[in-house]
């Protein structure tokens, strides 16, 4: 494959495949199908398994017995399907079975419009499922950062045990942008490494230095217990404090301790900015393109775009805002991601663009905020 | 006292488990052992089994037995062990459920399991409540009978599990109750090495919510009830339509022989052009 004009979902299928996904359950879901599309047909070509199952809480519960089952698992939706499958994200999260959850989001509530763009569901990757939980939630704003950050995602999910969000909106998941597959391309693993000690030494929940039990694979000799339930070191329910307060803790620590390997952004901030724009998805290409036109105008502006949106990066926004007398939230939402920053940096430096119609925010939208601003 | 000659002990998790959830005199620990001499019968490695469950009383069997098991999310069993089988396909997955696990929440994932006849057994429980919750009707419970969300009497027809099954595609399908354990055993033992999907009906009882509810005496009584109002299929065919009203009928009520999905799917694969064992060297190539 040499270069080619390559769209958001078509980028995502050739990084699962990168990043060693061997297993895709589905449900069709405009705008998300593409991505299904492709892997039924090049998953089976490289030994993967494609299955179109009855429903999206089917297809991640699916998605979930395959990694169990030893595969690097994937399934992708929209809207309805996302919020059919909060569910099992919990049970993932609760059970540390590692699994990619692609949501290329439509403007909702419930049918909404299935193919115009939306960042509607950013705090319902972080907060749809039931019960505190940390969460990774990754968002591309391009093709190529489509392809990388669907292999981000797989790594970090078999990394930290943990199921990991893939947040699109329907323009990065629909536009087409000239890529190229990496030229010395080298394909992660398939395979989960080997347990190292022995089955009968094996605690599947164990306190392990790195917060995070290595993960055996049923039916490779390393018989244990899953459970949606609290459970003890060993998987088994429990209802006792002192075995539960221990696995909340380490399920956050095994995220926090690595925040500086999660946390992925962008930032093209000079040293001198009046005005920073906080963005993501396709809503940091109208904010670039805003930038730009505000620099002509020699406005002092910079941008940060975020690529994860959970963990929130409080201490990078902070850092970054302290120095700007205002900060601007564009989202094509009624502002969520906003809520975050307005508590980093209080609510009075936050202004938000707000759209959420179906349209995205045009730049010159964005520069007349940054040209009002008197400091 | 632990017997530690006794056959089931091996396949017994002694860690921690026991003594195990159900009320004294609940049937499931009767599949539960049935389930046992089953494999045992057949001489699995523990290894090569897989016990998923979803969520109810039924949904506590896996956690006392010494496989790979998962205790998954209300419905979902079937889906879970889905995605394991096309993962692991060499795995005997069995899939526990109650009737409203099965049925209700868990109906569409039920029918196309069947439809898709992939390699699992499915056993279902089916004592015709929500015994875990309290003694809600479910999609078995008769018409007319008492729930504590039925105070009125059940108007909702029930839906006979081994009917819809059969319609849906299944290969194997049986009936049997607790009373008849030898019998579960073995019908058991016929799912578990049938190699498409198999359904294994074992009706069972509630004498916590639903006897008590319905006034249907002890755990004792409700064993005999299933002793007298069942008939083997052989039985049954001497039965006039009216006597044979209300009985449950045992037996094994479909057996074919029809492709099964992991190994359709291993088809598939090789007509994709791929040869087994292969590594991907390059994405681009693909």
């Amino acid at each position: 494959m040499a270069i080619k004009m390559m769209q958001g979902n078509e980028a995502i299928a050739w990084g699962a495949i990168t990043a060693g996904c061997r297993f895709f359950a589905g449900y069709p879901i405009t705008p998300s199908t593409e991505i299904a599309e492709i892997l039924s047909r090049e998953l089976p070509k490289i030994g993967g398994k494609f299955i179109q199952m009855e429903d999206e809480i089917a297809s991640l519960a699916a998605c979930i017995g395959a990694s169990v089952g030893g595969l690097k698992s994937m399934t992708a939706t929209s809207g309805p399907g996302f919020s059919l499958m909060q569910e099992n994200i919990g049970y993932a999260v609760m059970t540390e079975v590692p699994c990619v959850i692609v949501n290329v989001q439509r403007l909702g509530p419930s049918t909404g419009q299935p193919t115009s763009p939306s960042q509607g569901d950013v705090m319902q990757a972080r907060w749809g499922t039931h019960g505190d939980h940390p969460i990774i939630v990754l968002c591309p704003t391009s093709i190529p950062q489509a392809y990388q950050q669907t292999i981000y995602a797989f790594n970090f999910s078999e990394a930290y045990r943990t199921p990991v969000i893939l947040l699109l909106d329907e323009v990065v998941g629909h536009m087409r942008e000239k890529f190229e597959l990496p030229e010395e391309f080298d394909p992660g693993s398939p395979d989960r490494p080997t347990i190292p000690e022995p089955p009968e030494w094996y605690r599947p929940y164990g306190d392990t230095p790195s917060d995070v039990p290595p993960m055996a694979n049923f039916g490779e000799g390393y018989r244990y217990h899953i459970t949606g339930l609290f459970h003890d070191q060993m998987g088994y329910p429990t209802q006792r404090r002192d075995e539960i307060d221990p696995w909340i803790a380490r399920v956050n620590r095994k995220i926090e301790r690595n925040l500086y390997n999660i946390l992925l952004y962008e930032s093209d901030i000079p040293d001198q900015v009046d005005t920073l724009i906080i963005a993501y998805g396709v809503t940091a290409r109208s904010a670039s393109h805003a930038v730009k036109l505000a620099r002509l105008q020699d406005l002092h502006v910079g941008l940060l775009t975020l690529y994860t949106l959970w963990p929130f990066p409080e201490d990078l926004v902070e850092r970054l805002a302290a120095t700007a007398s205002r900060v601007i939230v564009p989202e094509l939402n009624q502002g969520q991601l906003a809520l975050e920053v307005e508590r980093v940096v209080g609510r009075d430096k936050v202004t938000r663009i707000n759209l959420a119609n179906g349209k995205l925010i045009p730049p010159p939208m964005i520069l007349n905020v940054i040209a009002d601003h008197k400091p | 006292m632990i017997l530690k000659e006794h056959s089931a002990y091996e396949y017994l998790r002694h860690t921690k488990k026991f003594p195990n959830v159900w009320c004294s005199g609940c049937g499931i620990g009767i599949v539960m052992s049935a389930l046992i001499r089953a494999i045992d019968r057949i001489e699995l490695d523990k290894d090569d089994v897989a016990l998923v469950s979803g969520i109810g009383c039924s949904g506590r069997l896996p956690v006392y037995l010494d496989f790979n098991t998962m205790h998954t999310t209300h419905g979902r069993a079937l889906a879970f062990a889905t995605g394991l089988k096309m993962a692991k396909p060499h795995l005997k997955v069995i899939v526990v459920m109650g009737d409203g696990d099965a049925l209700a929440i868990g109906g569409n994932h039920f029918i196309h399991a069947a439809r898709r006849n992939i390699g699992l057994t499915a056993i279902v429980i089916n004592n015709s409540i929500y015994g875990m919750t309290g003694g809600q009707y479910s999609p078995t419970t008769p018409i007319e009978d008492l729930a504590s969300t039925a105070p009125y009497g059940n108007i909702e027809q029930p839906f006979p599990i081994c009917d819809l099954a059969i319609a849906a595609g299944a290969s194997f399908v049986a009936r049997s109750t607790v009373y008849h354990a030898v019998e579960l055993d073995r019908f058991l033992e016929k799912g578990i090495l049938k190699e498409g999907f198999s359904v294994i009906e074992a009706i069972s009882y509630c004498h916590t919510t639903y006897g008590r509810i319905n006034k249907l005496g002890s755990a004792v009584d409700m064993m005999r009830s299933l002793k007298e109002n069942s008939v083997s299929m052989k039985a049954a065919e001497k039965l006039n339509p009216e006597e044979r009203e209300g009985k449950i009928i045992r037996g094994i009520l479909c057996d074919l022989d029809k492709p099964e999905f992991t190994a359709l799917y291993d088809q598939l694969i090789e007509r994709a052009g791929y040869t087994k064992g292969a590594r991907l060297r390059s994405v681009r190539s693909l």
